[in-house]
């Protein structure tokens, strides 16, 4: 045997390619916890609404699992899906890139707006999906959000959009831009007319849409976990002269400094927001069936709004 | 003093220049003959030829630079040269004063209003204190407390904005900057006053739009206004900051630009080779076009102005809407 044989690392593994491994095992049957790295079985992931059982890790929703995890069944409707971008600036390769997230999504662009109930009440929603390039916001998306706003005025429902973006889309220019100062100004318009506002931050809510209607809610909710700030992590820790403080930026970061309302785990969402719009006067209040009204909500003009709220 | 290159063959006439005109000031100097006025008319001459050339050609790049050129005129250069009285108003009342935005109350030719710019700093002491222009939530929040004061005394609001971007570090996010800008915006598209921006340098993404949702937005013609800067857009979807002349010309972040987007509606002309050459000269271009569109907005109602802002920010974006019946996607989970 050679000297140098001796040094040398004995296989162990079989050397396969990875690809050819894969293949024994079919298609989507496991899955990799992105967080703790934990081999997960799919279907116990999606049974357990994509959060990892192991480290309860939320992973990041299609907007129709979404849909699926949070509306009573057979009452959503999705509007506004017939809107498309188009290539404003002329800028390169930008709609083959988009073509390249139709074809994989399904969708025409990150947001989906619909109408549908939540514990019985009924509610016009916004859903990104961040696997269409990163739910940025576009001329498309920006109306959307506009568009749900209006909805909710003319139904005179209340509003709950579910925020995940990446941050502006730069292949729009200044047009991507003055998508923050649209959505707020609808957003002005859906506070005058009175009707809640309730914000659901989902990983991850950066950029452009945090610094506009993302941040504009009445009330504002963050799933565990859900990366949330204005610039990029990567970015920050670039540019600052000290590390950034651990957890920085995340949903709890965000509570901590009183930039979120509650942070709540997924499977609770759909139950917390029928509770927050019900005590916000929009549904039916559920009471304790043996509790009379007025030792639970004291003063009369919660009663009041309990009644208007039962008719 | 901070020279572009493609300023400096005008550098270098300005040099000559001077020293000819050295040379006609002293009596003395053999070299002073009877033709040095006429060779010192030529050579300026020369200069405003030159001067119209290179200005005729710049590129988006170009104007990048130009608009961050560390001599061109700041907020407070302005307001000094356009303002008859200012009285600056400092704080947000919560927590502190940020350089980076300045305010206060002022006389336009006798028009009482309120100014509020971004400020950045000439030397490494100022520029600290102004954090380079990039607003904090403070800045944010004492614009907003300004601009609900201007709306209680009908005081038309002029806003000046000149930075990179709003401040993102982590005790920007810590405080809020997000949600300062966010209802900035909020708030000012509820304003019963006439709003007028002006972007007078550099327009960087949120930071500027941050005080901008105005009935008018007038851009100098030397600035920029832009999602994102050309380097950061290099880096993200190329890999490579030297894209960032690509990018700025892809991004359309030149006046000529903003106005074909119709997210702009006026150019202000500045005064030949750039603001910077003739601060005077810029602020009297600036002048003029601010109090115009504050006469012609200060005819209009409150509401009249709260709908005419509306009308124009729910406009502007451009996207293909299919007929109603071409859904596409998620329909139903049922």
């Amino acid at each position: 045997m050679p000297p140098e044989s001796w040094f040398r690392k004995k296989t162990k593994f079989s050397q396969a390619p990875a690809s050819s491994i894969g293949s024994a095992v079919p298609d989507g049957v496991a899955t990799k916890c992105a967080k703790c790295a934990q081999i997960l079985f799919t279907k116990d992931l999606e049974k357990n609404l994509k959060v990892c059982p192991n480290c309860g890790f939320h992973h990041k929703l299609s907007a129709s699992e979404r849909i699926e995890y949070t509306f009573d069944p057979e009452t959503f409707q999705a509007l506004h899906q017939n809107l498309r971008s188009s290539d404003p600036l002329k800028f390169p390769d930008y709609l083959q890139k988009l073509d390249k997230y139709v074809d994989a999504t399904g969708l025409w662009d990150g947001v989906v707006n619909g109408v549908g109930a939540i514990g019985g009440v009924q509610i016009v929603c916004s859903i990104a999906d961040f696997r269409f390039k990163a739910a940025s916001m576009g001329a498309v998306a920006g109306e959307k959000i506009v568009r749900a706003m209006e909805e909710a005025c003319a139904r005179r429902i209340p509003l709950v959009v579910f925020t995940a973006s990446g941050g502006a889309r730069m292949e729009e220019g200044l047009l991507s831009l003055m998508q923050m100062a649209k959505t707020s100004a609808a957003a002005a318009k859906l506070a005058a007319d009175g009707l809640p506002y309730v914000v659901v931050m989902t990983d991850a809510t950066v950029g452009g849409v945090l610094a506009a209607y993302g941040s504009l809610g009445d009330i504002i909710i963050a799933e565990p976990g859900a990366t949330i700030g204005l610039a990029g992590a990567r970015v920050v820790a670039q540019t600052a002269l000290q590390k950034p403080p651990v957890g920085y930026q995340t949903a709890e970061w965000q509570l901590e400094h009183g930039h979120v309302d509650q942070v709540i785990l997924r499977k609770d969402i759909p139950a917390a927001l029928t509770s927050l719009l019900q005590l916000l006067g929009f549904g039916a209040v559920r009471l304790p069936a043996d509790v009379p009204i007025a030792r639970v909500y004291g003063s009369l003009e919660t009663v009041q709004v309990v009644a208007r709220s039962n008719e | 003093m901070n020279i572009l290159e493609y300023e400096k063959s005008i550098a270098e006439i300005d040099r000559d220049l001077e020293k000819l005109r050295a040379i006609a000031d002293d009596p003395k100097n053999p070299q002073n003959t009877r033709e040095l006025p006429q060779q010192i008319e030529s050579l300026a001459r020369h200069r405003t030829s030159v001067l119209q050339n290179i200005f005729a050609q710049l590129t988006p790049w170009d104007k990048v630079l130009l608009s961050r050129h560390a001599q061109r005129p700041y907020t407070l250069d302005y307001i000094g040269n356009i303002c008859d009285h200012f009285q600056e108003l400092h704080g947000d009342r919560l927590y502190s004063d940020d350089g980076a935005i300045v305010s206060g109350l002022a006389s336009l030719d006798g028009r009482r209003v309120a100014i509020i710019g971004h400020q950045k700093g000439r030397d490494i002491k100022e520029r600290m204190h102004r954090n380079f222009g990039n607003a904090r939530p403070e800045g944010y929040r004492k614009a907003l407390r300004v601009m609900k004061l201007a709306c209680k005394f009908g005081l038309p609001i002029i806003t000046l904005v000149d930075t990179p971007g709003a401040a993102a570090d982590v005790a920007a996010d810590e405080r809020g900057i997000s949600a300062a800008l966010a209802w900035n915006m909020f708030e000012m598209t509820t304003m019963p006053v006439p709003i007028v921006a002006a972007v007078i340098g550099e327009g960087g993404s949120g930071g500027a739009l941050g005080i901008a949702v105005a009935n008018r937005v007038v851009m100098l013609e030397h600035a920029i206004y832009s999602v994102i800067a050309p380097e950061g857009c290099a880096t993200i979807l190329w890999r490579d900051i030297e894209k960032k002349t690509d990018a700025a010309k892809h991004l359309n972040l030149t006046a000529q630009g903003a106005v074909s987007l119709g997210i702009v509606d006026e150019i202000v002309q500045e005064p030949l080779g750039g603001a910077h050459r003739d601060w005077h000269g810029a602020a009297d271009f600036l002048k003029l076009a601010l109090v115009r569109h504050i006469d012609e907005l200060s005819k209009m109602s409150p509401t009249e102005l709260v709908d005419d802002r509306y009308r124009k920010f729910r406009s502007m974006g451009q996207y293909v809407e299919e007929l109603p019946g071409a859904m596409h996607g998620v329909e139903t989970n049922g």
